[in-house]
């Protein structure tokens, strides 16, 4: 008999994921060691690479922002019970709203033309989600089809954008020109020296604290807002929404058009804050981690933010690793990366058993 | 050799009973489902267990089917110790199960569906033909007849039983366990399956009979045994007792089995259906022509087999579908196709406890408290704004929780883990705390142990004695017969009669039932 094993909440968004990341880990030792590379310098490099420094902290923290993002965009979309795999399009077109507001009203002053290009890019990546959410609603055809369809429609309508339209001249490259300053969302080290700080220079910037503050918003919208009530209600019972007259059809398309505007979040940091040009593949894969991010997390915001920062700490440990180790590649890294997405969200219920075992039995169901 | 054993031997010519339990324990987490039973089933008889709810005696049949093994205990089939682990085991030490819902193929016909895995070798024909020869033995012996050529899914669910029955003695079960049998049938079929159990009782075999219904216990057993709490409490000659020892054992104390009901004159109409029809979506006709109306102050039953549109004229009347022909008043004023919807229903005093609550009426990982507010989640009782208030949910359920006597009393458990009869409190304690004017009820009492069941059903009549209309849809007829002041018989979509309680019978809302009205003329 397979019955799910119930385990308090703390153990199943804290406990198990963390048991999962150790057995990964020591999976992922031996490949190492298969190699002929010792696990524990390996691991030496991760850590100190991601937190041994102010700049790799920097970095790690930049990378948990857009895996924040795109996890919190999957885990609302889990909720309704849709598998939202199209936060890659939706960030994409998260991006061109962002684009389109800075390049054309980057003559405002920041504290108006930010807000401005942050709420176009929920909007078009809002619009991104919402139509496969529609399709799905109203058609019967599956989100996970026409998400994935829509990355490609997206990646393709960039490329036309930025070759025919937005592209700037004086470029060889498809993209647009640079943002004037009033459109760039300020850097962390900046914000810090105009403190009179000083911190080295990342790609750390406002769009973190903005994660975090989605990543709460997120909780209060899923946990004790009513419209997260009809979100989870119809995610675990179409049939009970329908009895309680809430409408699967009308909340699948607003789930969807919210999970989009979280995916374009990505966009806001990369767009708004990093590359502060609209250029192309800025999503480089992001979006796709963030279903592990949103599965490893238990699709709770707190378990989504731990989740992303562990990978943020995979992505910078592991670029410093294959750079003073070039035996261990970046696919190296990635087989890493994988591991720990298969031992947290596929396996996850090997270690679910363990845990139930350990743990006194009152606890356990 | 008798001298060795532990178990005395009373005298020679006895034979070994067919079923022996002894002291079995079984625990799932910190739930012990069975402790020290101890069960012993003689031969050639059918032998009742009766339980509430959760009283373990699906865990025990699914022990001795090898479903679960037991944490401690011996299982004995003739004499002697089998270990059970798993259901092949379980079958070739003859024991045969009959399942609430039916493992059956309905694409294959009768003989497929008997063969299907006992095929006897790589080429069908030869096992086909054993099977054939099989069949007609069965029909021979003990009036078993039945087509090997019918589709599965062209016969009805009481044929399909006997399919079931037959599929087990194929497989050589001298022992049948049959779970629930006749809660899916109607009275005449409930009728002709006792009479082939004991054709089958005559020819030797043993038959363990699990229901909650006592009249079948007193007219169909040799023994029963009575569980609760995990633990056989009595094993009893079925000739030496009563329904009413029967309760009293299975709830600890004693209980009334008829509901008491004062005559009341009911009030103004309140609900007014004319001409309703529903089509589905693939074009079959659940619904046909049904005009009725409900008072204030009476309960209505709606009886028939399951399956017959009872579950969507609910459905309708609730406003989850939309119905395809037909007219609904309530108070006095049509609703619109607008109206018809569950939010604008419930605002107008139309309150439903649909007939399936872990589907429908519950969303069962939720906590409790946020299932006791379904439907009622946007209620200024729980905050304004978009934001609701936790504190004032989890309070409303606490208090509701007193009243009601839920258990545990606890708001933050998860849904799913109340029992049967304790979900349905909180859906009905949720829908009659609104104060209805028209209350629907699908299944009052379905999957609930006896002691919630008088409860439930003694605030049903308290509510109609405070006039309000009350709709029940329900299987059980003895439920319809014991609540109602009027009773609605509905097959294959229609209305088929509609009686006065006092002025019909069982006999007669069974042939109603079977869609044949004794008083048309």
């Amino acid at each position: 008999m397979s019955t799910p094993i119930d385990l308090p909440r703390w153990a199943d968004i804290g406990l198990v994921p963390a048991v999962a990341t150790v057995a990964a880990f020591l999976v992922a030792g031996l490949v190492v060691m298969s190699i002929g590379e010792s696990p524990l310098e390996a691991t030496r490099i991760l850590i100190e690479g991601s937190l041994g420094s102010a700049e790799g902290i920097g970095f790690t923290l930049y990378y948990a922002t857009n895996f924040i993002f795109a996890g919190l965009a999957v885990a609302v979309a889990f909720h309704a019970g849709l598998f939202n795999i199209g936060a890659e399009g939706q960030a994409t077109l998260g991006g061109l709203g962002a684009a389109l507001v800075a390049l054309s009203l980057d003559w405002l002053p920041g504290f108006v033309v930010l807000p401005l290009a942050i709420l176009a890019a929920a909007a078009f990546g809002a619009l991104w989600g919402f139509i496969p959410g529609y399709l799905q609603a109203k058609r019967g055809s599956h989100v996970v089809i026409t998400t994935i369809m829509f990355n490609f429609l997206a990646a393709i309508l960039i490329v036309y954008l930025l070759v025919n339209v937005m592209g700037n001249p004086k470029s060889m490259a498809p993209e647009t020109r640079n943002f004037g300053p009033n459109a760039h969302l300020p850097f962390i080290h900046a914000l810090a020296q105009a403190m009179g700080l000083n911190m080295p220079a990342t790609p750390l910037n406002l769009s973190f604290p903005l994660a975090l503050l989605a990543a709460f918003g997120v909780w209060l919208l899923i946990y004790r807002s009513r419209l997260g009530y009809a979100i989870r209600t119809v995610g675990a019972s179409p049939a009970a929404a329908v009895y309680a007259g809430v409408s699967p059809e009308r909340i699948t398309m607003l789930t969807m058009a919210l999970s989009g505007s979280l995916a374009a979040g990505l966009a806001v940091n990369e767009v708004l804050g990093v590359q502060q040009h609209l250029l192309l593949e800025f999503t480089s894969g992001y979006g796709f981690v963030g279903i592990a991010v949103a599965l490893m997390g238990r699709a709770h915001p707190v378990g989504v933010v731990l989740a992303a920062l562990l990978f943020g700490m995979l992505y910078q440990g592991g670029a410093e690793l294959s750079f003073d180790h070039p035996a261990i590649t970046r696919d190296m890294v990635t087989v890493i990366g994988g591991v720990l997405i298969l031992f947290a969200g596929a396996l996850d219920g090997l270690f679910r058993r363990a845990v139930a075992l350990v743990l006194p039995r009152r606890l356990v169901a | 050799m008798p001298a060795l054993s532990p178990v005395t031997t009373p005298s020679v010519t006895m034979p070994p009973p067919a079923i022996e339990l002894i002291g079995i324990d079984k625990s799932f987490g910190a739930v012990r489902a069975n402790r020290d039973v101890n069960l012993t089933v003689a031969k050639g008889t059918i032998h009742g267990i009766v339980g509430e709810n959760g009283a373990g005696k699906s865990t025990l049949m699914s022990i001795l089917y090898g479903f679960y093994e037991a944490d401690a205990g011996e299982i004995r089939v003739d004499g002697q110790s089998v270990r059970i682990a798993n259901s092949q085991i379980a079958i070739k030490a003859g024991i045969g199960m009959v399942f609430q819902h039916f493992m059956l193929v309905d694409e294959l016909s009768v003989l497929d569906n008997v063969m299907l895995g006992a095929e006897g070798g790589a080429m069908l024909a030869e096992g086909a033909r054993q099977a054939r020869a099989a069949l007609a033995g069965f029909a021979k012996d003990y009036g078993l007849a039945i087509d090997p050529d019918a589709l599965v899914g062209h016969l009805s669910v009481g044929q399909q039983q006997r399919v079931e029955i037959v599929k087990a003695l194929y497989r050589g079960a001298n022992v049948l366990v049959l779970d629930e049998p006749t809660a899916v049938l109607t009275p005449s079929e409930a009728t002709a399956l006792f009479t082939l159990l004991a054709a089958l009782k005559a020819q030797g075999k043993t038959i363990i009979l699990i229901t909650h219904k006592l009249q079948e216990i007193m007219a169909a057993t040799d023994r029963v045994s009575v569980m609760r709490q995990g633990q056989i409490l009595a094993t009893l000659e079925t000739a030496k007792t009563s329904p009413r020892e029967l309760a009293s054992l299975m709830v600890g104390r004693d209980v009334l089995l008829q509901v008491e009901k004062q005559p009341r004159e009911p009030g103004k109409t309140v609900l007014d259906v004319k001409g309703l029809g529903f089509v589905d979506e693939r074009g079959v006709t659940r619904l046909q022509n049904l005009s009725f109306s409900l008072r204030e102050g009476e309960i209505v039953g709606v009886a028939g087999v399951a399956g017959n549109g009872q579950s969507e004229l609910l459905s309708v009347l609730a406003g989850i579908i939309a119905p395809s022909t037909g007219t609904i008043a309530l108070l006095g004023k049509e609703l619109s196709a607008r109206a018809l919807n569950p939010r604008e229903l419930r605002r107008r005093g139309l309150l439903h406890v649909p007939e399936d609550r872990l589907r429908m009426g519950l969303v069962p990982p939720f906590p409790a408290y946020e299932s006791a507010a379904l439907g009622f989640e946007h209620e200024e009782r729980y905050g304004r704004g978009p934001l609701f208030d936790r504190a004032a949910m989890v309070g409303d359920l606490e208090g509701r929780m007193q009243d009601y006597d839920v258990r545990p009393r606890d708001a933050l458990l998860k849904t799913a883990k109340f029992s049967g009869g304790n979900q349905q409190k909180i859906v009905l304690a949720r829908e009659i705390e609104r104060s209805p004017k028209v209350l629907l009820v699908g299944q009052p009492t379905r999957g609930v142990d006896i002691g919630a069941i008088e409860f439930i059903h003694r605030r049903l009549v308290a509510l109609r004695d405070e006039g309000v209309a009350i709709l029940i849809v329900s299987v059980e007829l003895e439920e319809i017969m014991s609540l109602s002041d009027r009773v609605i018989v509905m097959c294959g979509g229609r209305i088929t009669g509609e009686r006065r309680r006092e002025a019909t019978d069982t006999g007669d809302l069974g042939l109603l039932m079977a869609g044949v009205d004794s008083e048309a003329a």
